[in-house]
């Protein structure tokens, strides 16, 4: 049977304030255990939360960032339960009524362009951390990032493929990097993927049963365990089975998603308003000026790619995927002095590579944007041919300096002298009577073949376009 | 000495006829003579009181002194005071120690006022009869067989016995007016936001309210000046300019208009306690008030309507206390369900487990809207129906109780009973609004019966010139309970 794979995300994006979302205590990572736990965090007799409108302030620029609405009243409400490392019992969260409904983000997948919706973002406090070894059979609780700022941000079931699923977990990460919210840091937590993964027959509108997995902290993970998860629950139905509505989690040792609990044990959170937390109003003239402190984001910039640059709409989405590459390739365009078309294929093409062998972003890119465009203008004035200029890029990534420089030490300067490109093509055509042969029977192939002798003869320095038009006249 | 107000203490004070030192040495020893039998107090501390009495002493000499400056009071055991065991009544807490204060006692200890201890409550403010409190049922000074009503029923019990001049306390349901109605003493409720609630622990937040009891209208004004007033770590505390709640006590009633609920004097009112309330109404006639007829038609929903939210609310707030990090733990389990089962049987008492239960039971998926999202729109209903009584009115007067004091026992097996108890005094809490007690009448047995002055939102100064009108012209609060007056 031919299977669809549906998945939607929830991201919990640590939101960058440098206090807690109700009380004063600081949110820095790694400081020694409860010591940026306040009266607040550890939900002390007779405390009570008091909101930080950085973190609301800074929900509003990702609602404005996606295109989504910002509700001009939504509440806090709690989420009950009970476990050691979550202090009052309950989690202040959002649930009816979210800061941030609806919105897009756009996605690129094998040079398709893709948008995805978002259901919603909520803000949310984190709960500490359980710390189970070294304990001698009790557990340690670290209570510093009780009450950090989360953004959860919930995507419609839009995406079909784990790649899809990977694209999107990278275009909101960078995208909350570019407004400034989250720094984006996956090891240490301050940005989480959970999927809900379902398959269906494809063709079928009807939606799967769902499974949502757990700890997904890295891409390579997120990619793994939606084809892993996707996979079981092929299998599973193609076995005669069915598969179960289940929280499950990925283990990266075994490279497998196991049970954690099924939709039976599901908590009964028993959600109600916060009593201690007024609703959050937003004025509109706070969303204006928090649209006015945002950066050019990412949709506008396409949009000006597109539209000045005359960029096509899936390059633009591509290079506006994260604001390193955007940052790099506007560099490279204006060190070039315009011809961003070029430029854009350079920086899609030869960089994208380079960076994705490397694992670097654009910004520790060991070409900088200026040799790269040194590199694009000596294409475009025909001193090297392309061919020959992925060997110049390939030596200033190596640290051998600018392009001019390589150019002339390596001799790569493009032959455009007619008389030595003669040369070369009467001593092609005197070794290659067959190809001749063929040409002259009519074989078109055979002229390319020819071509393709010239240039490996001037070791890929002959002028193309000049090798062709002579190669022609000699052939009659 | 015993049977002054603040007001005459201040001038003792600021004349230098008593020191506050001296004072709170004569008031620590009638609290070692006199509670044993009462069971006001928690807690009692001696040298953290006389160190506060001499500070206060020493801003007296400097001539900084200001009307509650060498005050002694007590804190309801609700209040978190720093390095002062805080226990809300209950085993969970009774070896707690606040690390902080709480806004009120942070204000009231800057006013100068004199910390001599901590008042007995019901358990986490749950209770209208002081019988829940893990320390034992606090007797009322009019008859120590008699409950002195609750959940502040320490504070109430200490004032009416003279063993403090005033006293804090926390009203959710009626549990400031209906212990001041029990034992003959003064005592209000403010504005919902009018008074912090940081560092006051929580029973049901969108109810719950600090404020104090005195033995006059005018010993609860100027308790209401230090208490009172925006505090920025409670972000239900309401941004106001601060206010003087004494300012219009000397004003004459005349052109008053006060609104007499319909629906609060029908047969659920004992006849004794009709009685008084009606002649103290008549007596603010003649001091020139003018009464009307209003309705409270939604009056009859108040008491369900609490019991689905006040638990609702409590049973969140209640789950801080798990054993884990502060507080009861039992001393053995087998897992963490069991160590949070045995802590929280063994350190909650039975009518906290009880609201609990129900709380939880009504936020449970699939009753969450036929309980918690219906009792919020009758609330609702409930406010609206004051806002179109005080269009005819200045004031709302009433009853506070239904009855007198009843005996120790009498309504403890029956839930239901002790939760009609707050029958008048719960409506203003869910609206928001602010109410105080006054004494007016001694009632069947010779018991006290309040009369309560109900007010619109931030209208205490008003409730409060009225009061002390009323007491201008009467001296029901001057009466002590026989063997108490000095």
């Amino acid at each position: 049977m031919d299977w669809e794979i549906v998945i939607g995300l929830e991201t919990h994006a640590q939101l960058s304030t440098a206090s807690k979302i109700f009380s004063g205590a600081s949110t820095a990572f790694g400081a020694a255990p409860n010591t940026q736990a306040c009266a607040v965090d550890i939900a002390l007799p007779g405390v009570l939360p008091v909101l930080n409108r950085g973190a609301v302030e800074r929900a509003i620029r990702f609602g404005l960032a996606v295109g989504a609405t910002i509700a001009p009243r939504s509440v806090f409400a709690r989420k009950n339960y009970f476990y050691p490392d979550l202090p009052k019992g309950y989690q202040i969260s959002q649930y009816e009524l979210p800061i941030v409904s609806g919105g897009t983000l756009a996605i690129v997948v094998d040079g398709e362009e893709k948008r995805v919706r978002l259901t919603r973002a909520h803000l949310e406090e984190d709960a500490g951390k359980s710390l189970h070894e070294d304990f001698h059979g009790m557990s340690g609780i670290d209570l510093n990032r009780a009450g950090t700022p989360l953004l959860e941000i919930v995507s419609e079931p839009d995406m079909r493929s784990a790649r899809e699923a990977v694209a999107y977990a990278k275009a909101l990460h960078s995208l909350v990097r570019w407004i400034g919210i989250c720094d984006g840091n996956m090891q240490e937590g301050s940005f989480r993927c959970d999927a809900n993964v379902s398959v269906r027959p494809k063709g079928s509108e009807k939606l799967g049963t769902r499974c949502e997995i757990k700890n997904l902290n890295s891409f390579r993970f997120l990619e793994k365990a939606i084809e892993f998860e996707a996979r079981r629950q092929m299998h599973l139905i193609e076995d005669g089975g069915t598969v179960r509505q289940e929280t499950r989690l990925w283990d990266p040792q075994k490279g497998e998603t196991r049970s954690m609990r099924s939709k039976e044990d599901a908590q009964d959170y028993r959600y109600f308003p916060d009593p201690d937390l007024l609703p959050v109003e937003i004025a509109p003239s706070w969303i204006v000026a928090v649209r006015e402190s945002l950066p050019e984001l990412p949709s506008a910039m396409r949009e000006r790619f597109v539209g000045d640059y005359g960029l096509a709409p899936v390059d633009a989405t591509t290079l506006t995927a994260s604001k390193s590459l955007a940052t790099y390739f506007e560099e490279v365009v204006k060190a070039a002095g315009g011809e961003p078309k070029a430029c854009a294929n350079w920086v899609l093409g030869e960089l994208s590579a380079l960076l994705n062998r490397l694992e670097v972003e654009a910004d520790s890119s060991p070409v900088r944007p200026a040799s790269l465009a040194g590199l694009v203008k000596r294409v475009l004035d025909g001193t090297v041919t392309g061919k020959a200029a992925k060997e110049v890029f390939e030596a200033i990534a190596a640290g051998e300096g600018e392009a001019d420089a390589i150019i002339e030490k390596r001799g790569l300067r493009q032959i455009s002298d007619s008389g030595a490109i003669e040369a070369l093509v009467d001593q092609v055509l005197a070794a290659n009577p067959k190809l001749v042969d063929d040409y002259r029977a009519g074989k078109e192939k055979a002229f390319n073949a020819l071509v393709g002798q010239v240039m490996k003869a001037s070791q890929g320095k002959a002028n193309p376009a000049q090798a062709n038009a002579i190669l022609k006249g000699k052939l009659g | 000495m015993f049977d002054h107000t603040i007001p005459e203490l201040s001038a003792l004070l600021r004349d230098r006829k008593v020191s506050s030192e001296e004072l709170s040495r004569l008031y620590l020893a009638r609290i070692a003579r006199l509670d044993g039998a009462l069971n006001a107090f928690i807690t009692v501390d001696a040298e953290k009181a006389i160190a506060q009495a001499r500070a206060a002493d020493a801003r007296i000499a400097r001539g900084e002194a200001g009307p509650l400056t060498g005050i002694p009071i007590a804190h309801k055991d609700l209040f978190c005071a720093k390095g002062w065991k805080t226990t809300c009544g209950s085993r969970m807490l009774a070896d707690w120690v606040a690390p902080y204060d709480a806004h009120v006692v942070e204000q009231l200890d800057r006013a100068g006022a004199v910390l001599l201890g901590k008042t007995n409550m019901d358990e986490f403010a749950m209770g209208s009869s002081n019988e829940n409190s893990h320390f034992g049922p606090v007797k009322n000074p009019w008859d120590p067989a008699r409950v002195p009503g609750g959940s502040s029923g320490g504070s109430a019990a200490a004032v009416a016995a003279r063993l403090v001049p005033a006293a804090t306390g926390t009203d959710t349901g009626g549990s400031i007016r209906q212990p001041a109605s029990l034992t003959g003493t003064c005592g209000i409720r403010p504005t919902y936001g009018a008074v912090s609630r940081y560092g006051m622990v929580a029973f049901a937040s969108s109810l719950d309210q600090g404020g104090a009891f005195g033995k006059s209208a005018e010993d609860l004004a100027l308790m209401m000046n230090a208490m009172a007033g925006f505090d920025g770590r409670d972000s239900t505390s309401v941004e106001r300019q601060k206010e003087d709640y004494a300012r219009d006590l000397g004003k004459p009633l005349s052109g008053l208009r006060v609104g007499l609920p319909k629906e609060y004097f029908t047969a659920d009112l004992a006849p004794d306690v009709a009685s008084c309330v009606t002649a103290a109404i008549d007596e603010l006639r003649r001091l020139g008030a003018a009464t009307v007829e209003v309705s409270l038609p939604n009056q009859a929903l108040a008491v369900p309507v609490y019991y689905v939210i006040a638990p609702a609310e409590a049973s969140s707030n209640l789950s801080r206390f798990d054993g884990v990090r502060y507080g009861h733990r039992a001393a053995s389990y087998t897992d963490l369900a069991d160590m949070y089962r045995k802590s929280r049987a063994e350190g909650f008492g039975a009518e906290v487990q009880r609201r609990i239960l129900v709380g939880t039971y009504v936020l449970s998926h699939g009753y969450y809207d036929a309980y918690y999202l219906q009792a919020q729109k009758v609330r609702r209903l409930i406010a609206r129906d004051f806002a179109e009584a005080f269009r005819s009115c200045d004031v709302i007067a009433g009853p506070v109780c239904p009855s007198v004091a009843f005996p120790i026992g009498e309504k403890a097996s029956d839930p239901v009973q002790m939760y009609l108890e707050d029958l008048y005094t719960i409506p203003v809490n869910l609206a928001g609004l602010p109410g105080l007690s006054v004494p007016c009448g001694l009632g069947a047995h010779g018991l006290p019966v309040g009369l309560q002055v109900i007010g619109n939102y931030f209208d205490e100064a008003r409730m409060l010139q009225v009061a002390h009108q009323y007491q201008l012209a009467t001296d029901w609060h001057r009466k002590a309970p026989p063997g108490y007056g000095a």
